[in-house]
């Protein structure tokens, strides 16, 4: 493996510090990562642009490819193209879905990530509390059938 | 510097000090709005308009400078946005802040539409991604308008008195987008059966530093940490 490789796998293997389940290469935070005279840059791309875990995802990147022994490492921001939910990875929205956070389903909807598999495949109702939720990147549903609240990721 | 990059710099301070001053005042809600899910939501609309501002004050210049070591005048945000969610100071009224965030929304959502689609690469960037956000704070406030419209004879009329006391500084916000502005905002206030005021008195300033007295208290709150201890940091 080149160096190269191993610094874009330490970086993209990074927990997102509010959604420990996913990476920040699964959430398609990741946006490039180059060894160049020594030095680290890796490049990454906010959620949303407010997002207050940004500067803990700057932190957790340098801590682990410190740990790797890269320690002249530069993190840097784009924007372009912004970021989208089209981002993350098939993996991502699997452990996303694992955790009880639902993708936003492609008519607007996400379906109960309790019941999704439990009745054959046909979704169950649910009902939007709230747009906004625990953070900024996801709203708050409630299923009609197991009546449990559940997050979904906001389609952006 | 160019044309293209002054006239960029006086946008990007506008619009930045727009989103600074409305996460300040939003912020005010935190804590005290009406169920657990809309403080949330309000709570993550400041932080976007935050969010935005930060990335516009930092392309125009040193971020913290500019939004903690100003004084009022030095400030480029539209009247509206410093105004307080409520008929006098000290107030908070879930449905005049409504009517606000609406106004403001929309007015955003046009500039930074705008933006995206300017020549100047950064500027752009920072349009393309305030525009996904605005739009959901966009229909944040058109759902409680027309719940809040339509809705209860005491919702309706203090909503349409709100919507009264702000509609005159709409002309400062929209100035050069009225038209796009007025074709997104009048479809809500139709469908939500309050009555558009007429356009009479029309207060500005705001861009070029001429401000009312509620920026003043604004920035007292927002700015005593960081001038009593300068350059604090967590």
């Amino acid at each position: 493996m080149t160096a190269q490789t191993e610094i874009a796998r330490i970086a993209g293997a990074v927990p997102d510090p509010e959604l420990r389940v996913v990476t920040i290469g699964e959430l398609g935070i990741v946006r490039g990562a180059e060894l160049a005279d020594g030095r680290v840059t890796v490049t990454i791309t906010p959620t949303y642009s407010g997002c207050p875990a940004m500067d803990a995802i700057r932190d957790d990147i340098r801590a682990a490819l410190a740990g790797a022994g890269f320690a002249d490492v530069e993190v840097k921001t784009v924007l372009s193209p912004a970021w989208s939910t089209d981002m993350i990875t098939e993996s991502g929205w699997a452990a996303l879905e694992r955790t009880g956070i639902a993708a936003p389903g492609a008519s607007g909807t996400p379906a109960c990530p309790r019941c999704a598999h439990a009745h054959g495949g046909q979704p169950t109702p649910v009902l939007q509390i709230s747009r906004y939720a625990s953070t900024p990147c996801q709203s708050l549903w409630s299923c009609r059938s197991c009546l449990e609240p559940f997050n979904a990721i906001k389609k952006l | 510097m160019s044309e293209l990059a002054e006239r960029t710099e006086v946008e990007l301070l506008a619009l930045g000090d727009d989103a600074l001053i409305a996460a300040q005042r939003l912020a005010e809600w935190v804590s005290r709005a009406p169920t657990l899910e809309e403080d949330v939501a309000l709570a993550n609309i400041a932080l976007d308009q935050l969010g935005a501002a930060r990335m516009l004050l930092a392309t125009a210049g040193d971020e913290d400078e500019l939004a903690y070591r100003r004084d009022d005048q030095g400030f480029r945000n539209c009247l509206l946005a410093e105004l307080p969610l409520g008929p006098a100071r000290g107030d908070l009224d879930f449905g005049w802040t409504m009517t606000w965030l609406l106004m403001l929304s929309a007015a955003q959502l046009l500039r930074y539409t705008d933006l995206a689609a300017g020549a100047d690469e950064q500027a752009a960037g920072i349009g393309a991604k305030a525009v996904k956000e605005s739009t959901y704070h966009l229909d944040h406030a058109t759902q409680w308008m027309l719940r809040l419209g339509g809705g209860t004879e005491q919702s309706h009329r203090r909503v349409q008195e709100a919507l009264d006391g702000l509609w005159p500084y709409g002309h400062e916000l929209t100035e050069g987008i009225r038209d796009r502005w007025l074709a997104l905002v009048e479809p809500v206030l139709a469908e939500s059966g309050l009555t558009r005021p007429a356009d009479r008195w029309r207060p500005d300033g705001g861009r070029a530093g001429r401000h009312t007295e509620h920026l003043s208290f604004l920035l007292a709150e927002m700015q005593s940490l960081h001038r009593a201890h300068p350059g604090a940091q967590w």
